[in-house]
């Protein structure tokens, strides 16, 4: 077995070493009727890598990848191009074969790489601090609302009807646990977020807000007035970033007076990878850090005077707190943080405006073709590289159809929002600086053959 | 703009530290000191290029510009490095870290092994890493394919019904199986308000089941590290939900009782949830399912290499038994007519309508699937027993090799598992577990787990894991004893340990009482608004 270095005689040394005959005598402790005798059967035996690389590849080919034809999907997850040095540096084995920095004297590589990642996530979402990661956005979404709760004392979360659905859905099963109740609705195919009617809702018992920038449909609206509401009523404004490119073109919502703000940042440096692993921005307020969950990363000096980093703020952890602490969660997103962070600092604030740049133009740019096409209607006046098209018949077999000629037309509503009738006909279409003005052309001449 | 124009060197005291040779750049050769990217990077510099990027020609800024004014105008204050700059300014960070690949990792209840790089290559095919989560499901059978394979290793290897694979790490996975149970209670009508977790657990236990909303009541260890069956059985009754148990536990230990404790709390109307961080030691050997196990999360970052990538990801699914299986988590892969289908809340109502919801936004950690499926099949049912072995002698082998020297509190009631406790009872005055830890750095190993599990007195929990061959051990167990003596002669050097360090130990008072969570740059023009 090329991965396990003991030899035979290696093991006959140490088991006399230890004293005892067979390595059965060190399994004395698992009862008799529990222990299995042999390997356990109707499962095969151990793989050369030729016959497990190729086991492997015969089951990514039966996936059509994002990179083989025109590809429009985002809700979520969106395909940007991730630099070549980003994949080569997270593969050194210092980065990847590291722990949680418990040790910091020894993990100063990963310590000062997350007080960098903190503080580009905190400049990004306009916030005052930010942690060192979660492990998506939906759990982050949620982890945001449990602290709303915690900081105002109240359990009622008002969650905006353009918030992705399964990040609802996640807040949704959390809250049959935790007593929060979540006001919720489903959008409607119209210009306008519904951050008016959400400010309208708030009272005394809201804890909080939560709405997405852009949403589900790929609305932006103003958090500004949004944020006066709650903070009127002393409840907190979350907002969820599911594009954190986003935030090169359009204002923070930090600086907008949001609370706390999370996000989903798999857009740079990580990749699509079929929903995960992903990474979780939070960042919020310097005067709710305490409340915050997961770990932070502080500067100090070591005994010599010299500046270094550590884990800090860990009483409000599981493992010095246990049932008390602010969240159970113990491992995040370490390694996908630091993709997320080389690929911000090659960017530069300079490359992430230009990205942005590229991504609202070629969304612009495809918009403006794509609602030429009979029987399809652009809902949006305002997006930054997702828009929603509601065509003249239903979506979800369009997608397919498409998907079938090798074209990734978007993500339907209908597979978001199944029995929401008034959804169905809704598409929406991811426009990143990976698609070409060819691969929307060929979007807009298959809808146009398939809306007939 | 530059962000820092004065140009930077480590802050140093005037005595330049003890060990700290005194160079011009602060560096002392290959150990080289690196600034933070705020300090050396520019706003202006940027080391990606958007010229001839497909999308560029429609990008300039549109015409019309769909951004409901909310352009956003102020700096953001993002420093950016050229390629160069930017791969070295990562690599020199890098050799700030101690890593497996560099040397033994014996954390205990971490399983550091040996991370093969099979994983990382087949991870990264395309049709694996550029698949998006929402593509139509005739389009990702192969992603689908792979859950459910490894889904089927998971299954039979555990002796469970079935598997939940979404959670995103241990902890999620214990939130995963807490509210199966949770759910599985609702569903008789019950409201049992109490999880019973023993002393010796790990700190997430308590905490997952708090968040869920169950009273936590510790249960005591016996004297030779195992969990009070008789006190846990006197507590079993009509407000008890369900127990916690680590086994093999983080003393070491396999809890020789399991079974018996398990049908104790099934008579009770409770169920067992079972914390698999430290299912290597006994993969291949034992089946969890055959000593009466409701749910248990198995960590695919532990047991089954996918990297631990300093702080993650993980991934945690969890197995099932079929008292709880009907309340799993969405989504999950089923087949079908040799077609393999994502059951989602759509379809789960016409046969999954007991699930407790979801907890992810996809379908869990794709990327760590597909590392440990190509672990598991690389090893096969023989190898992983093997692995489970291998990694028990190691521990054993460890265990009786430092015996002498440092007190081992369970040493003498027989072999442990997977990894060794020893505790502090037998240094100097005044010499403590983290003295032995921060000197074991100097010798050029990551220390092993400190101070936990609580039960023992300044705990050294030692995983070797199986991927250590005997030379390396013996090496280690030699630095160890050669640290352990020093600290039972009271060696002072070793108070102020590490001295060969990038740094000397971090004052964590100073960096709790006045947080510095992000960087504050001296131009007042890039504060953060």
């Amino acid at each position: 077995m090329r991965y396990l270095p003991l030899t035979p005689s290696d093991r006959d040394a140490m088991l006399a070493t230890i004293g005892v005959a067979s390595i059965d005598e060190l399994f004395v402790d698992v009862p008799e009727a529990a222990r299995l005798s042999g390997p356990i059967a109707g499962l095969p035996d151990h793989a050369s890598e030729i016959a497990v690389e190729r086991h492997m590849t015969a089951l990514a080919r039966k996936n059509i990848a994002a990179g083989d034809g025109p590809f429009f999907l985002g809700c979520g997850a969106y395909r940007h191009h991730v630099p070549a040095s980003v994949d080569h540096l997270i593969q050194r084995g210092e980065y990847l074969t590291a722990y949680t920095p418990y040790q910091p004297e020894i993990a100063q590589g990963t310590l000062q790489m997350l007080f960098e990642f903190q503080t580009q996530v905190a400049r990004l979402l306009g916030t005052d601090v930010a942690n060192a990661s979660m492990y998506d956005g939906s759990t982050a979404c949620w982890e945001a609302i449990g602290m709303a709760r915690r900081i105002t004392r109240r359990g009622k979360a008002i969650l905006s009807s353009g918030l992705h659905p399964h990040y609802v859905s996640v807040a949704r099963t959390m809250a049959k646990y935790t007593g929060d109740v979540l006001e919720t609705g489903t959008p409607e195919l119209v210009p306008d977020t519904d951050y008016h009617a959400l400010a309208e809702a708030i009272d005394a018992d809201t804890s909080c807000v939560v709405v997405q920038y852009p949403d589900i449909l790929g609305r932006i609206g103003d958090l500004k007035p949004l944020a006066e509401a709650c903070h009127a009523k002393k409840a907190l404004l979350i907002v969820v970033v599911t594009e954190p490119v986003a935030l090169g073109a359009l204002k923070s919502p930090g600086e907008m007076d949001a609370d706390i703000v999370v996000g989903e940042g798999q857009s740079l440096g990580v990749g699509l990878q079929f929903g995960g692993p992903y990474v979780g921005l939070f960042g919020c307020k310097e005067k709710y850090v305490r409340q915050m969950p997961g770990r932070l990363c502080g500067e100090t000096v070591d005994a010599d005077g010299r500046r270094g980093f550590v884990l800090t703020l860990s009483t409000r952890e599981q493992h010095i707190r246990r049932e008390k602490a602010t969240s159970n969660i113990c491992t995040n997103s370490g390694l996908c943080a630091l993709a997320f962070s080389i690929h911000m600092t090659l960017l530069g604030e300079k490359g992430l405006r230009d990205l942005a740049r590229v991504n609202h133009g070629a969304a612009a740019a495809a918009a403006e073709r794509l609602q030429m096409v009979p029987g399809v209607t652009l809902v949006n006046t305002s997006f930054f590289n997702e828009f929603t098209l509601e065509l003249s018949q239903e979506a979800r077999p369009v997608v397919r159809q498409l998907a079938e000629n090798g074209i990734l037309a978007g993500v339907s509503l209908g597979r978001l929002y199944p029995g929401e009738g008034s959804l169905a006909n809704g598409l929406v279409v991811a426009v990143t600086e990976t698609t070409t003005a060819g691969d929307v052309d060929a979007l807009a001449g298959a809808l146009e053959e398939v809306l007939k | 703009m530059t962000i820092n124009q004065s140009g930077w060197r480590p802050t140093m005291t005037e005595k330049g530290g003890e060990s700290a040779a005194s160079t011009f750049t602060g560096n002392k050769a290959l150990m080289l000191e690196e600034a933070l990217i705020f300090e050396i990077g520019s706003t202006e510099t940027t080391g990606v290029d958007f010229t001839g990027t497909p999308a560029e020609s429609d990008a300039a800024m549109p015409a019309k510009a769909y951004l409901a004014g909310l352009e956003r105008e102020a700096p953001i204050g993002l420093p950016g490095l050229s390629e160069p700059e930017a791969v070295r300014h990562y690599t020199r960070l890098s050799r700030q870290n101690y890593a497996i690949d560099l040397g033994l990792f014996p954390l205990g209840s971490c399983t550091m092994k040996h991370n093969p790089r099979l994983n990382e290559k087949m991870a990264r095919l395309p049709g694996f890493a550029d698949v998006h989560p929402l593509q139509p499901v005739d389009t990702v059978q192969g992603a689908l394919e792979v859950i459910h394979q490894l889904a089927h290793w998971l299954v039979t290897l555990t002796g469970m019904h079935s598997v939940a694979m979404s959670p995103k790490a241990g902890a999620h996975g214990e939130l995963c199986g807490i509210l199966a149970i949770k759910a599985a209670l609702a569903a008789r009508g019950e409201d049992r308000r109490v999880i019973l977790v023993p002393e010796s657990a790990h700190g997430t236990n308590p905490a997952t089941a708090a968040f869920a909303g169950f009273a936590v009541e510790d249960i005591p260890a016996t004297a030779d590290g195992r969990v009070d069956t008789a006190a846990l059985k006197a507590r079993l009754g009509p407000d008890v939900a369900g127990v916690m148990i680590t086994n093999p536990n983080t003393c070491g230990l396999f809890e020789r009782d399991l079974k018996e404790i398990s049908d104790a709390v099934h008579a009770a109307g409770g169920y067992v949830y079972c914390d698999g961080a430290n299912f290597n030691a006994i993969v291949g050997r034992v089946r969890p399912g055959d000593l009466g196990v409701d749910a248990m999360h198995i960590n695919l970052h532990k047991t089954f290499s996918t990297p631990h990538g300093g702080g993650g990801p993980g991934s945690g699914p969890v197995v099932l038994s079929e008292a709880l299986t009907p309340y799993a988590p969405l989504p999950f892969v089923e087949q079908r007519d040799g077609r393999f289908e994502l059951v989602e809340e759509e379809t789960a109502g016409e046969h999954h309508a007991a699930s407790f919801g979801r907890m992810v936004a996809f379908h869990g950690q794709m990327g760590m699937f597909t590392r440990a499926l190509t672990y598991i099949l690389s090893h096969g049912a023989d190898g992983l027993r093997q692995v489970a072995e291998d990694a028990v002698l190691n521990a054993n082998y460890v265990l009786r090799s430092l015996e002498d020297v440092l007190d081992a509190p369970f040493g003498g009631a027989g072999p442990c598992m997977h990894e060794a406790l020893f505790s502090d009872a037998n240094l100097a005055e005044g010499f403590s577990t983290l003295d032995v830890a921060k000197g074991l750095i100097d010798e050029g190993y990551h220390p092993m787990t400190v101070y936990f599990p609580l039960v023992v007195h300044g705990a050294m929990l030692v995983e070797p894991t199986e991927t250590e061959s005997k030379a390396a051990l013996d090496q280690f167990v030699g630095a160890l004893r050669s640290v352990a003596e020093r600290a039972k002669a009271g060696d002072p050097a070793l108070k102020t340990a590490p001295h060969f360090a990038p740094r000397s130990r971090l004052d964590e008072t100073q960096a709790a009482r006045k947080p510095v969570l992000v960087w504050k740059d001296a131009e007042p023009a890039l504060a953060a608004e």
